[in-house]
């Protein structure tokens, strides 16, 4: 994972709720082997709209984007947070997120910031005009007008984030403890480890 | 000293703690895990990539679902028939030469067993009680309705479960969803789970996993379980069990990949003890009265804009929360529909009888009972039954539901996701409405521009039958002679 740290610039004022997942890249673009190109499909039903906030050139290559409450819920699809990488965007801000679109963002290195609806209003607002910064270290996002809202950020996600960890690097690192849990588990509950063979049915 | 009591989360999330952190994180030991086409590529490629090996393949199953066409997979000659989209045709390759290369069981395209993930794990008795299941797909969530601790994940979890075996996860937050009385006759479980979600909304589980509770769950069908389980997920619970019991073990014995012999005897004693304690506490409760679930359909293009079938579309006034008012408006206008229309007015052009929630041998019982001597309107214009699996649909041609379904002017096919999420072939046109058993009805879910109405399976046939969504207790089973 890239180390990521501060983002600073234009941001996406979208705003809506509920953005699911098959909004933020459509299943037919899922046909793909690659984590490459999907820049092309992100957010297309939107894109497709006149007037919709992604055409406004001041927005072109945008780091971040600001929207409603439960951004990318539905689908686990990590090709949400890949699309979203591939068209430039490592920062998305707003009041909650699904469960699952966080874990895919921060796995990919896209800071996903959690503020009140009232401070992500307020960032809708400066974001027209004006670019913003988020400050991973302090955990704090920015304006040019001395807004400063303080988020929270899971400590072991932020350490990952700025140090651009590989998360599975980490955990091979706790390769004996799981060894010694796979030893416990065949002791104590040995069917989970032997499940039949189809051939053997 | 008694320990303090705990609920059927902690417990699975206790006794698969491998490393707990200082900061909360733990190291959560996967017992199951389901791959398919889609989701699986990217993460087989960086193992390769980085020279890593599958740790447990005997703990994994990969079985292609997501993207296969649903229209015959052999030829008359018996011959494989190649399939057309090329992408699709890669992507299901790339499964086919990943799962033997890392030594993974495979259920290939054409195999009898052959499904949709959430239908094949406990079909299969690949899925157990207790244990903890993962799949790169958010309906994972099926799984609890076996008493399993399953969740959907990203690419990167996958890869990391190949890897390791483990996932670094923190504790969940504790939600009951408990529902008190019995349900009124004609009404299922996909009645009860989409009215569940249009109380809690699609953001009322986010951050906890749900634990189904009440008389209504112990008297359903595990299939039922599977459903009411499967939507957790639409509701924002990354994950929602139900207790395991006498119903699941019967279920589970003797399925291929389930425990055997003395093996068998041990896991129903664990199994046994999966119930939530007495004086166990949840971080939120929600308290749903069975009185109050009809035959529900949604109506907008969010899993939580659900009416009774008897109701009206909602004005966006009618809404207190003026982003909601917002929402819905927009949602009205994809919809095409206008306020205060009487549900049982909307016409539809499309039925889809299928996916991981609703496609199981049940539920194509259900809608064949309401189309048996009957057949589709003439404004349906494209109705397909697509079975959760190989399985399913050997059952349901044994029974003669397939001739059922084909007198009624359905379409039978081949076991798959399809129009749930129209990757391949299978989809809405644009404009046209879909009466479906599916999950979603969000905007372009079932094609661009597709208009979905999510019901039950028998709702599905009922609307077929009339061509508008209808009340399914109008209409009674057909008591036309067996002939």
């Amino acid at each position: 994972m890239k180390a990521v740290s501060t983002i600073e610039g234009r941001a996406i004022p979208l705003g809506l709720k509920n953005i699911d997942t098959d909004v933020i890249i459509p299943a037919h673009w899922l046909k793909t082997v690659s984590r490459e190109g999907l820049g092309k499909g992100a957010f297309e039903t939107i894109r497709a709209t006149p007037g919709n906030p992604f055409d406004v050139e001041d927005f072109a290559h945008a780091p971040i984007l600001i929207a409603g409450d439960n951004f990318g819920c539905g689908s686990s699809r990590e090709h949400a947070a890949w699309a979203m990488l591939d068209m430039g965007l490592t920062a998305v801000i707003a009041p909650s997120f699904s469960d699952i679109f966080a874990g895919n963002a921060f796995k990919n290195g896209i800071l996903a910031v959690e503020l009140p609806q009232e401070q992500v209003d307020r960032l809708l607002e400066v974001a027209k005009d004006h670019p913003i910064t988020l400050d991973l270290e302090n955990q704090v996002v920015t304006t040019p007008f001395q807004d400063r809202f303080e988020f929270r950020i899971d400590p072991f996600r932020k350490r990952c984030l700025l140090e651009g960890l590989d998360e599975i690097g980490l955990t091979l690192g706790s390769e004996s403890a799981i060894t010694k849990h796979e030893q416990m588990r065949e002791g104590a509950m040995p069917w989970l480890d032997k499940p039949s063979r189809r051939d053997a049915a | 000293m008694a320990s303090k009591p705990r609920t059927l989360y902690e417990k699975i999330w206790d006794s698969h703690v491998v490393e707990r952190l200082d900061d909360g994180t733990c190291l959560i030991y996967i017992d199951r895990h389901l791959v398919h086409e889609v989701t699986s590529p990217q993460a087989f490629e960086a193992l390769r990539l980085a020279g890593r090996q599958v740790r447990r393949p005997d703990l994994t199953l990969a079985v292609p679902d997501h993207n296969l066409p649903t229209t015959a997979r052999v030829a008359a000659d018996g011959s494989r028939l190649p399939i057309e989209d090329a992408q699709s045709a890669a992507q299901l390759a790339a499964l086919e030469r990943n799962a033997p290369s890392f030594g993974i069981d495979y259920i290939d395209a054409v195999a009898p067993e052959q499904g949709i993930v959430h239908v094949v794990g406990p079909e299969q008795g690949f899925s157990l009680p207790g244990a903890t299941i993962v799949c790169g797909d958010s309906h994972t969530a099926a799984h609890g309705g076996v008493g399993a601790l399953a969740f959907g994940i990203g690419t990167s979890e996958v890869e990391h479960v190949l890897a390791t075996q483990t996932l670094q996860l923190r504790r969940s937050k504790s939600m009951e969803v408990r529902v008190e009385g019995p349900l009124g006759p004609g009404i299922t479980p996909k009645d009860l789970i989409l009215h569940i979600i249009g109380v809690i909304g699609t953001a009322g589980g986010t951050g906890h996993v749900i634990e189904y509770r009440g008389r209504v769950f112990e008297e359903m069908s595990v299939e039922g379980r599977l459903t009411v389980c499967n939507m957790s997920i639409e509701g924002g619970a990354r994950a929602g069990l139900i207790a395991p019991d006498d119903k699941v073990f019967a279920y589970l014995r003797g399925k291929p990949y389930a425990p055997k012999g003395e093996d068998w005897d041990r896991a129903v004693k664990w199994w046994h003890s999966l119930a939530t304690d007495e004086g166990a506490t949840f971080d939120k409760s929600i308290v749903i009265d069975a009185a109050d679930v009809e035959p529900t359909v949604s109506w907008g293009t969010s899993p939580e804009d659900v009416v009774p079938v008897g109701g009206r579309v909602p004005s966006p006034d009618s809404f207190a929360d003026p982003s909601k008012q917002e929402a819905a408006r927009k949602s009205l206008d994809y919809m095409g529909l206008v306020p205060e229309t009487p549900i049982e007015d909307i016409a539809v052009e499309n039925i889809f009888i299928g996916s991981c929630t609703n496609s199981r041998i049940e539920d194509l019982r259900a809608a064949a009972e309401i189309l048996k001597g009957r057949r589709k309107a003439p404004g349906v214009r494209w109705a397909i039954v697509v079975p959760g699996s190989g399985l399913v649909k050997r059952q349901a041609e044994a029974e003669g539901l397939d001739r059922i379904f084909t007198d009624a002017g359905f379409e039978w096919r081949e076991p798959g996701c399809s129009a749930c999420l129209a990757m391949n072939p299978d989809k809405v046109p644009p404009g046209e409405r879909c009466a479906s058993t599916s999950n979603r009805n969000f905007v372009g879910r079932q094609g661009p521009g597709a208009r979905t109405h999510l019901v039950s399976p028998a709702m599905a046939a009922a609307a077929a039958v009339t061509g508008r969504l209808t009340d399914v207790r109008k209409l009674p089973p057909c008591q036309a002679d067996d002939g």
